[in-house]
């Protein structure tokens, strides 16, 4: 607060329109209120000077304008402010400079706007005086704002060809706090304005920045954030930072691989507990970066409810990716069949026995699938399981005699029950329809009939 | 469950034009191979999307009515329609030969039980294929028949038991052990393979495709056949009649034109089904 203090004083000490402005002003006031005598003094000081003028009069006028201005300077300290010169020109929305940009500034928005406080030349420094020059320095934000300007630096965006600042807050004439609706990086505006690039259009394109806007706002956050308007609900920044974002490849990076489970769980801590308990979150603590972090069953972008049936149904090949026998088996399942042909989704897929994210092997007695805890697990769906029932094997494979010699045997007697039958029919049937054929030929000559 | 003779007597008219026509299956038979093959069409064409759960169409096929939802109620719901189909036929055959005393049930030439005439039969069938011998003459039902019926037999017993074991499995793990949870599923499966494969290709051709009976046996839907017909394809049925003096009994009306219109179109669409059925099993399988 101090350091802007002092510089709207250093400002206002170079505001040298501002007083010629303001007697202008005041000379108007005066020759309203009296009229007839003063308005040769309006003239003049508005005309600058001219030989018939009465002494008097300049000299009445001009106390009255003093007096003005000291009672104006000390009730009303806003209609000293620099923009009002400027806007004289810059308040015409059709404004443009050399290269077709506008130039123009809406007034009720920048006074609303944070910076509707500040003067013109506070950012555009190289103003002095009016005629300005036509090129202007670029702003720059980090006089005030350096600890921004500095976080950016080194981030993915320092490089921008754009300016990476209005990119994200908008035009700095109309920069809203961020808790205000109409700012740009407002919770609920934040994936629209990063949208804005990272969408499905041309600027993405151009730059080869991936279309995460589309499957984001498809997603559980994104729904939330939308739809429900809650703030809580992760956006953009949530998980990638605001001004020093990084490459996920960047060891820094809140999203780099080994990062992502505590990203995600400065919002979902208790389940970032579990994940550390399970054996995926141990695999990743002991330096094992294959091991599954969170995106990689939920995705980065496109989350989706767990329970709803979309993922429901392509959860299980995600989890086959990395254990492909246990997938294997559990495709010759009938919990496999009945999960892949969809409209039912509450057939068994892998987390329902195994957990989500504490997942632990069936050695550990607190593991859903630890022997003792079978009956309960399996209860889920199939009321009145017991003992007996539990010995089901949901990941039994048949093909191999050692792990289940009875299932093997009847497979084996299956199979050749049905290649048997079907050979012996086969040979017989092709037999037969070989002869039937030969023998109505041969009748239909000897009746003397054409040939079949 | 009345006999032929009964039967044919019940509606007895002499056919005004062309020959005679005889009884060969009443009406509840008739009745009973028609819910047989509705139910059977449907719990195949349920059950195969589930076998082949990972085949394009098979998933297409479920989500075209629902989901597996939609095909396991479909399942379910043929499948006790078959049992009860089946569980009232048991009763009918267990009436009619111990209850009531009827001849020929469980033995001699109208049974459906095997007897020696059929191993010779079968031999004789092959050595006449190779041209080593003559046509053997049959009875009322042939041995192919007789497989088919307890191919059949056998077949609802097996699915049936397996599918209601994993219907209702925790009832059935009561006495079962664990790994006939395992099991049931993989004898549901490849013995409903089996009877998909046999009934849409051996079945039919036997049955309906082959050149004496081409395009279809029309006889399992109207219930009767042309004397020329009876004689070639059963000439010994039609000899024993003949000298018993019965062969009368059995003639009946010729079968009404809506009558073959309709079974016309029943049975192509059930062949037609079944060839789809097994184009896409054999295309699971091999391809």
């Amino acid at each position: 607060m101090e350091k802007e203090d002092g510089r709207m004083a250093k400002a206002a000490t170079q505001d040298v329109f501002s007083i010629a402005k303001f007697i202008r002003t005041a000379a108007h006031l005066v020759s309203i209120i009296f009229p007839g005598d003063f308005t040769e003094a309006s003239s003049v000081l508005t005309a600058g000077a001219g030989p018939l003028i009465r002494v008097r009069t300049i000299i009445r006028s001009g106390i009255v304008s003093a007096c003005l201005a000291v009672l104006a300077l000390a009730v009303a300290p806003d209609a000293l402010r620099a923009e009002t010169d400027c806007l004289a020109c810059h308040a015409d929305k059709s404004m443009q400079d050399s290269s077709g940009h506008s130039i123009a500034v809406d007034r009720k928005t920048f006074k609303a706007s944070i910076h509707g406080s500040l003067k013109c030349n506070d950012c555009h420094a190289d103003i002095k005086a009016y005629p300005h020059p036509e090129h202007l320095a670029p702003v720059q934000c980090k006089s005030c704002h350096d600890g921004q300007e500095s976080e950016l630096e080194g981030s993915v965006h320092a490089t921008a060809a754009q300016h990476p600042c209005t990119s994200c807050h908008g035009d700095a004439h109309s920069i809203f706090p961020k808790v205000d609706p109409r700012s740009a990086v407002y919770t609920l505006n934040i994936p629209g304005t990063c949208g804005k690039c990272h969408g499905n259009d041309a600027t993405s394109k151009k730059n080869g920045l991936p279309d995460v806007y589309l499957p984001y706002a498809d997603s559980i956050h994104g729904m939330a954030l939308a739809k429900g308007g809650l703030l809580v609900a992760a956006n953009c920044t949530s998980c990638h930072g605001s001004h020093h974002i990084l490459r996920r490849k960047d060891r820094q990076s809140p999203i780099f691989r080994t990062n992502i489970p505590q990203t995600c769980g400065s919002c979902h801590a208790g389940i970032a507990d579990q994940y550390k308990a399970g054996v995926h979150g141990k695999a990743l603590a002991a330096g094992k970066s294959g091991a599954p972090v969170c995106t990689d069953c939920h995705t980065a972008h496109a989350i989706l409810q767990p329970t709803e049936a979309a993922f429901r149904m392509r959860s299980t090949p995600l989890c086959g990716s990395c254990h492909k026998a246990q997938f294997t088996t559990y495709r010759d399942t009938f919990h496999s069949q009945l999960g892949a042909l969809g409209g039912y989704v509450e057939t068994a897929r892998c987390w329902d026995c195994h957990g989500a994210h504490e997942i632990l092997p069936a050695s550990d007695p607190k593991s859903p699938i630890a022997s003792a805890n079978l009956v309960k697990t399996c209860s889920k769906c199939h009321a009145g399981a017991n003992q007996k029932f539990v010995q089901y094997q949901p990941h039994a494979d048949a093909r191999i005699f050692k792990l289940n010699p009875g299932l093997y045997l009847v497979r084996l007697f299956m199979n050749l029950l049905l290649i048997s039958v079907l050979t012996f029919f086969a040979i017989h049937t092709i037999l037969w329809l070989i002869r039937a054929r030969y023998d109505q030929i041969k009748k239909k000559s000897a009746q003397g009939g054409k040939d079949a | 469950m009345p006999d032929l003779e009964q039967a044919a007597g019940e509606n007895r008219v002499q056919s005004s034009t062309g020959g005679r026509y005889f009884l060969r299956f009443t009406r509840a038979q008739r009745g009973l191979h028609a819910v047989l093959f509705t139910t059977f069409l449907v719990l195949a064409a349920t059950g195969l999307p589930l076998r082949f759960s990972s085949t394009p169409w098979a998933i297409r096929l479920a989500q075209e009515v629902g989901g597996f939802g939609a095909i396991i109620f479909f399942h379910k719901l043929c499948a006790f329609v078959l049992t009860a189909a089946f569980l009232i036929h048991f009763k009918n055959v267990m009436m009619r030969g111990l209850v009531h005393h009827e001849k020929g049930i469980f033995w001699g030439p109208t049974s459906m039980v095997a007897n020696w005439k059929d191993v010779k039969d079968l031999f004789g069938h092959f050595r006449w294929f190779v041209g080593l011998g003559p046509r053997p003459q049959f009875e009322r039902y042939a041995y192919w028949e007789k497989f088919d019926y307890w191919a059949v037999f056998w077949g609802m017993v097996v699915i049936g038991a397996s599918g209601y074991a994993m219907w209702f499995a925790p009832f059935f793990a009561r006495f079962l052990p664990g790994w006939a949870l395992n099991a049931v599923l993989v004898v549901h499966g490849e013995e409903g393979l089996l009877a998909i494969l046999f009934i849409f290709s051996i079945h039919f051709v036997n049955t309906h495709l082959r050149p004496d009976s081409f395009p279809m046996d029309m006889v399992i839907f109207t219930g009767v056949e042309s004397e020329e017909e009876f004689k070639t394809k059963r000439q010994q049925e039609y000899e024993r009649l003949s000298m018993e003096g019965k062969l009368e009994s059995r003639i009946a009306a010729a079968p009404e034109l809506w009558l073959i219109k309709f079974s016309r179109i029943a049975g192509f669409t059930a062949i037609a089904i079944g060839l789809v059925l097994l184009v896409l099993t054999l295309s699971a399988i091999f391809l």
